[in-house]
Parts: C-alpha cells; sequence; structure tokens
C-alpha cells in the first residue's frame, strides 16, 4: 500500500511488535504521585494546594497563569504530602506536589454535558482550558491556545496526527484500535470549534488495522477522511504530516496556522472530548512501557504524577541487559538518570534500551557522504551545521538555516561517522540567536 | 509475575547507577565510515582479480605494495603525532588498493612506495586526515607520479592470461596509439571494431592494472549503486558528457563524427566515473552539485584527451574539479522545506 508523504526521511526498525498487541490496561494504584506544576510550554502553574491538605482526584491543584498556560489536576484523592523542586524526564527542575494516594479514588465532582455539541465554540474552549488539556505528543503545547487562532490565520483544516512515527511506542495505536469513536467525537470538537468544514485523520500504513477501524468509524461523517501516509520518520512531524495529507508547506519558521490548519495528537483528541463531554481534566495518559529491557512490556493507562520506577516495576522490571531508561520515543525521547521523576501530560512512552542499542561510542569527522542531506525532512544541510558548529563557527550556522531545525535527529541516525549532529545544532542555537 | 516483586525492585534501585545518559537519538543505523570503506574495497575485486588475471605476479606484487604501504605510512603519521590510529577504518586500505589498480602493472617498487606516501602522508594526513582533504589523495599520487617518472608511468605491459609469463612484452595503451596514430590504427591492431570493443570492454588491452576489465568494474559499480554507497549522480554526468564531448569533437576533421564508445571503454574513464570521482570526502554532497561536477569532469576529460598532451585525462579533470567541490556545495545548497519555490 503506497501512501501520501513527504520529501527525505529514515527507516528506523520499529520494534513496536513489542507491546502493539497489549490492549490498554490501567496500572496498579501508585502509593504516591509527583505532579509538576509545569508540564506544558508557556508559564508555570501557581500552587493551589497546601501541605496537609486532602485533595480528590481532578481537584485543581495548579492555577493557570497567563493565556498560554494550561492548569494541573490532582491525578489521584489523598493528601498532599510535601511541595519542593522536582525534576521533570527532561531534568528541568520544577516545583511539584507529592500527593499521597489514599486509594479511594474520590472524584472532585465533575459537570456532565450530553448535549456538548450545542455548546458555543469560546464555551467548549473554556471547558478544554479547564481540563488542563495539552498536546499529549509529547510538546505539550496548551490545547485550547492551539485551537485559538488570531483572526487574521482562518483555519480550514484539523488534522489527527495518528502517524506515531517513533519507533516503540504504540499508545496510539492501541486507543485508535480501542476507543475510534471518541476521536471522531474529539475531532468534531475540534472542528465545531474552529469552525471547520474537513478533518482528516493521517495514520501511517504499518497499522492497517487502525486504518481500517477509523475508516468505519469515519463512514457517515462526509466531512472527515482517513489518510494512510508512508510509514517513515518523522512523518508525525506537524510539517511533515500536512504535507502527507494535503499537500501544503508550511514556510520556514511559520506555523500550521499558516497555512489554514490546525494538527492534534490521537491522545490529545481523546482528551478534548472527554473535557467536553464530561468534564473530565486530564490526569490520566496512556504510556507504551516498552523497549529490549522490560520484561514485559505493557500499554497502560497512568496517572499523571507516577513515578517511572512504579510502572518499570509494573512491568516486571528490568532485564539484565538494560542499559538505558528513555521518556517519550527512541529518536526524540530524554534518557533519564534516575527512575524517581514522574510521568507527564507528555509522557507518551517509557522505553528501556539494552546495552548492545546504546552504545556510547565516539565519533569521527564528517567524511561528506551526503546522507544527512538526502534525508533532512526540512531540507538542511546537517553535515554543515555540524562541522561549523564543531569549529565554533555558530554565526554562519545561521546562513544554514539553523533555526529550521526541528531536530528530529534523523542526519544522526544515518550518519555513518556517528557524529553528534543534533547536538551540535543545539549547540549552536544556544549560542546564538534566532 | 510480580512474584518476586522485592528482588525486581531492588534490581532496579541497584541498577540505578548505571543508567547510561545520553542526548536522543538514542538508536542508529548500522552503517559506519569502517563499512563503506571495506564494501567499497570489496566492489573493486572483480576489477582487482581481472587484473591479476591479465597482468599476472607483477601487477598483484605492485598492487599489495600500495596497499601494505599506504597502510603503513598512514600508521606511521598517526603514531608519530601521537593521534588516534585509524587503519582498521578501511580508509588508507581502500586508497592503497585503488593507487594500485591506477599503476602499470611492472612499475619498479620504489614508485608504489612514494606513490603511497604522497597519497597518505602528503595530500590526506597533512590536510588533516579523513574528511579534511582537498583532493583525492590517489589522483594526486599519480599525478605526482606522472611528472615525476614519466618514462616508468607510461611503460605498459601486454595483457596475457598465462599467469606465470614474468617477461611480458611491452606496449602502447589503446589511448595512446588513438592519439598518435589515429582511429584506423587501432582497429587494425585488433583485427576489427568489434573485436576492439570486445577486448576493451573484458579487458584484455595495455593499461593500468584495474583500469581495463569494463566488466569487472561495472560489476562492482552495480553492487555500489544497489548498496546506495554511491548514486547514480556523478558516473552518468560525467560518463554522460564524456560521451557527448567525443561525439562531436572526437572525429577526425568534421562534427558529429567521433567514436563516443571507445573513449568510454578506454582509459581511467570507468575506473574514475564509479570510484574515484565519487569519493565522498572531495566531490559535492549536493545532488545538483553532483551532476554539475560530473560534467565537469566528463567535459575537462575529453578536452585534455582531445587537445591535451597527455592521451588520458580523467586524472587531472577530477583533480581539478575537486577544487571546486566546496564553491559547488554553496553554491547548490538545499531548498528549506516550505520555502518559496523561484
Amino acid at each position: 500500500m503506497a501512501g501520501a508523504t513527504f520529501r527525505g526521511g529514515i527507516h528506523p526498525k520499529d520494534k513496536k511488535e513489542l507491546s502493539r498487541d497489549k490492549a490498554i490496561t490501567p496500572q496498579k494504584p501508585p502509593k504516591r504521585v509527583i505532579i509538576p506544576m509545569s508540564q506544558h510550554i508557556g508559564a508555570p502553574c501557581k500552587l493551589n494546594v497546601e501541605i496537609g491538605q486532602e485533595v480528590k482526584k481532578g481537584d485543581m491543584i495548579g492555577i493557570p497563569e497567563g493565556f498560554v498556560s494550561a492548569p494541573v489536576h490532582s491525578s489521584v484523592s489523598g493528601r498532599a504530602m510535601a511541595v519542593g523542586e522536582f525534576p521533570l524526564p527532561n531534568g528541568r527542575m520544577v516545583t511539584s506536589v507529592v500527593i499521597e494516594n489514599d486509594g479511594k479514588e474520590e472524584w472532585t465532582p465533575l459537570k456532565d454535558n450530553p448535549d456538548y455539541m450545542q455548546l458555543l465554540p469560546d464555551d467548549l474552549k473554556g471547558k478544554i482550558r479547564d481540563a488542563g488539556v495539552v498536546g499529549m505528543g509529547g510538546a505539550a503545547f496548551p490545547t485550547h491556545v492551539k485551537l485559538s487562532p488570531p483572526k487574521e490565520k482562518p483555519i480550514d483544516v484539523v488534522i489527527i496526527n495518528g502517524a506515531e512515527c517513533e519507533p516503540y511506542l504504540t499508545a496510539d495505536y492501541r486507543l485508535m484500535i480501542e476507543r475510534p469513536n471518541d476521536i471522531v467525537k474529539g475531532l468534531k470538537v475540534m472542528m465545531r470549534i474552529l469552525g471547520v468544514r474537513k478533518g482528516y485523520i493521517g495514520i501511517e500504513n504499518n497499522k492497517p488495522d487502525a486504518i481500517e477501524i477509523l475508516t468505519q468509524a469515519v463512514s457517515k461523517e462526509p466531512d472527515m477522511q482517513v489518510m494512510a501516509v508512508e510509514v517513515k520518520y518523522p512523518q508525525g512531524a506537524e510539517k511533515m504530516l500536512i504535507k502527507a495529507c494535503i499537500d501544503r508547506e508550511v514556510p520556514p519558521r511559520a506555523l500550521p496556522m499558516d497555512v489554514g490548519v490546525v494538527v492534534q495528537n490521537v491522545s490529545t483528541t481523546i482528551a478534548v472530548y472527554e473535557a467536553v463531554r464530561y468534564g473530565k481534566p486530564l490526569i490520566e495518559r496512556v504510556v507504551t512501557v516498552t523497549g529490549e529491557g522490560i520484561r514485559v512490556p505493557k500499554n497502560l493507562m497512568v496517572k499523571i504524577g507516577t513515578p517511572v520506577s512504579d510502572l518499570i516495576e509494573e512491568c516486571g522490571g528490568l532485564t539484565s541487559t538494560s542499559a538505558k531508561i528513555i521518556s517519550g520515543g527512541p529518536m526524540m525521547g530524554f534518557a533519564l538518570f534516575s527512575m524517581d521523576v514522574p510521568v507527564t501530560k507528555g509522557t507518551s512512552g517509557i522505553l528501556v534500551l539494552p546495552e548492545d542499542s546504546a552504545p556510547s561510542e565516539g565519533f569521527s569527522s564528517c567524511i561528506r557522504c551526503g546522507r544527512c542531506i538526502n534525508i533532512c525532512p526540512m531540507g538542511l544541510m546537517p553535515s554543515m551545521l555540524s562541522v561549523l558548529s564543531e569549529r565554533g563557527f555558530y554565526e554562519a550556522t545561521k546562513e544554514y538555516n539553523l533555526f529550521d531545525c526541528f531536530e528530529c535527529g534523523s542526519c544522526t541516525y544515518v550518519c555513518p561517522s556517528k557524529r553528534p549532529i543534533v547536538q551540535l545544532v543545539r549547540l549552536a542555537k544556544s549560542q546564538v540567536k534566532p | 509475575m510480580l512474584g518476586d516483586e522485592k528482588g525486581v525492585f531492588m534490581k532496579t534501585i541497584e541498577k540505578e547507577q548505571q543508567f547510561v545518559v545520553s542526548v536522543s537519538p538514542h538508536v542508529k543505523s548500522e552503517e559506519t565510515t569502517s563499512r563503506i570503506m571495506w564494501s567499497v574495497s570489496a566492489s573493486l575485486l572483480p576489477a582487482t582479480i581481472m587484473g591479476a588475471y591479465f597482468f599476472g605476479p607483477r601487477g598483484v606484487f605492485t598492487i599489495a605494495l600500495c596497499i601494505v604501504f599506504s597502510v603503513f605510512f598512514e600508521y606511521l603519521y598517526q603514531k608519530a603525532l601521537n593521534k588516534k590510529i585509524t587503519v582498521s577504518d578501511g580508509s588508507a586500505f581502500l586508497s592503497g588498493l585503488l593507487l594500485g589498480l591506477n599503476l602499470p602493472p611492472a612499475i619498479p617498487f620504489y614508485v608504489p612506495i612514494l606513490g603511497s606516501f604522497i597519497a597518505i602522508v602528503v595530500t590526506k594526513q597533512l590536510f588533516g586526515g579523513l574528511g579534511f582533504n582537498i583532493f583525492n589523495p590517489v589522483l594526486i599520487a599519480r599525478a605526482f607520479m606522472i611528472s615525476s617518472f614519466p618514462r616508468l608511468m607510461t611503460t605498459w605491459n601486454e595483457p596475457t592470461a598465462a599467469f606465470f609469463q614474468l617477461d611480458a612484452k611491452t606496449t602502447a595503451t589503446p589511448l595512446a596509439i588513438l592519439k598518435e596514430q589515429g582511429e584506423a590504427r587501432l582497429i587494425e591492431m585488433f583485427g576489427d571494431k568489434l573485436n576492439l570493443y570486445t577486448h576493451l570492454f573484458v579487458g584484455s588491452r595495455a593499461g593500468s592494472i584495474g583500469e581495463t576489465s569494463v566488466i569487472a568494474l561495472l560489476i562492482g559499480a552495480a553492487f555500489l549503486i544497489y548498496k546506495g554507497y554511491i548514486t547514480w549522480h556523478i558516473p552518468v554526468s560525467f560518463l554522460g558528457s564524456a560521451v557527448i564531448m567525443a561525439w562531436i569533437f572526437g572525429g577526425k576533421g568534421a562534427l558529429f563524427t567521433g567514436d563516443p564508445l571507445l573513449h568510454l571503454l578506454s582509459g581511467c574513464m570507468v575506473l574514475g566515473a564509479f570510484f574515484m570521482a565519487t569519493d565522498y570526502v572531495t566531490s559535492p554532497s549536493v545532488r545538483k552539485g553532483q551532476l554539475i561536477f560530473g560534467i565537469g569532469c566528463g567535459f575537462l576529460t575529453m578536452l585534455i584527451r582531445l587537445k591535451g598532451g597527455y592521451p588520458e585525462g580523467v586524472c587531472f579533470a577530477i583533480l581539478i574539479m575537486n577544487c571546486f567541490a566546496p564553491l559547488i556545495d554553496r553554491g547548490f545548497r538545499t531548498k528549506v522545506f516550505g520555502a518559496a519555490k523561484k
């Protein structure tokens, strides 16, 4: 089966067979959760809980500050034990609340809305904001902001990102298989908010069952269409997916809204539906716990704030060869230095790799083979960026469009000299202004 | 499954001290520089075998000398300057092999040794080692030897399938005959035109050890293209422009009467187009730039063959284009995704 796509890209082994057939199961209730006040792009939340205070599931414990922000809710019922600086998966220290789970699973009262489709767009957006919904594909940009484009940027297409192009991860795949109708309803809500007549669901060809199930689910929705896209990394990058689905190119440094498109991840779409339909805040998400270093890979429904160590324990622990623990996928995820970091709204997977796939070998000089240039989805020349950055010519990297790199890692994947190209790009970005 | 829950938990705590923390991406392709170098060396095996078949032990000896001394000089240089020893990456081996294939079979032993020194130490290491050399080390060495030992570098053996016949007769290469005595004489020597082409294709003609057998070179080239180690861009534009030049200007007197096939099959054309012009380090890395590079190589090769003092121009043509490779890469920078089309 062919499928639309973009120019460039790579074909790493997808390794999804480790967890693809594992239905989503709820995790064992954690003893305690660590909930960071900043799990999103934008201003951190103001703490709304005191040490010793009893909280219920869904209580807002972090109040958003400013428009580009999202509230944070308790994912368990219990008592706030401590407040302090805790590391996020990416190593950043942020104010977090530790809540001891009393195991009662008591919810704060939620407002049911069977007639949610009658609500005005602004009310729908308000519910999405109040539920703390952010982009769950990793970037964690507040969803209500993405659904509020400026007037001069009319939107005519919403695309649901079901590509899940990162190897190993199967969280979105399981959601597409198990909850297709919620995805369709979530898409409908977003199309209503944006006044859009055309909705697409982009899915990579290696998930034919998901394509079939969702095609079935949208069969009564004339405005919606499932697009089978080529299996290729980074097919799930917004710009690449837009190119593949509707053949529009987002200009350099511009956003999808500049070509009339809003892209939302599958998990986010379901969170949007649950927010407007049940008033349910985003306090849990599907996390794929997988990799050759995990004894029993699973797709778990995980409460936000659960320590990674709990999930690894629940999945049978580490194998003797495990060497590296990653939050997210193998291409763009963060290697963890500790298992005490919590799952956040943007954590799509916990991946444990064995020693042989995580070698920390040295690198050698660029042999100008051009592989990175041919596969760069953004049409950049990563080899030049890496050489210039390595030598400290940071200003010159701008001539080679440094800031158009979104750090997908494809260049570093293909480099035969094993050069840390992405890292050299990050270094250059930290040294010059856009 | 969690029967030994405590044990597992202890183990994870124990493990915690040993996690590898590194930047993304966390998976990488299996391709390595040394695998590429060894694969390209392997792709030259058919040409090496044919060279050994036609030129006997002298040819094999010359190739071996080049390989041994190329690797040795690289080792020596890196040892002397206290650098990391990288001879196992295969690049010095490949340079040595290519240098050997580029030499007349019966060249006195000191010439390949000196050539290896020029290639590895002067052209490659003094410029910073693998990845930093401006010129193709093998071709600089060959150019050096042609200017320093013009007689020795143009003394060719007649091919012979009799492996142990050590006193092979010397003769001129088809290109030299073409240049000095004309095509008619060349055809006469080989009987008829078809016979000439066949000899050139199979490789039973005078020339450098590894350049003569076009069929063997094409087998190796097909392997490289299949594996993705080289693409068609440089070889096709190189050979294409040479063919057009030969056709237009290659004839005696009138335009458009040349014999492109003769030029294609003779000299170092196929070896150069597939195995030397495609050297990553010294050719452009951008596709469009590679086409310009190849066209330039083909054009200059034919200019030298038809109007220059040497019968063969491939070596100098590629070296001249090597100078332009960085400039071509600058001039043909890739278009950023989404940038307005010109």
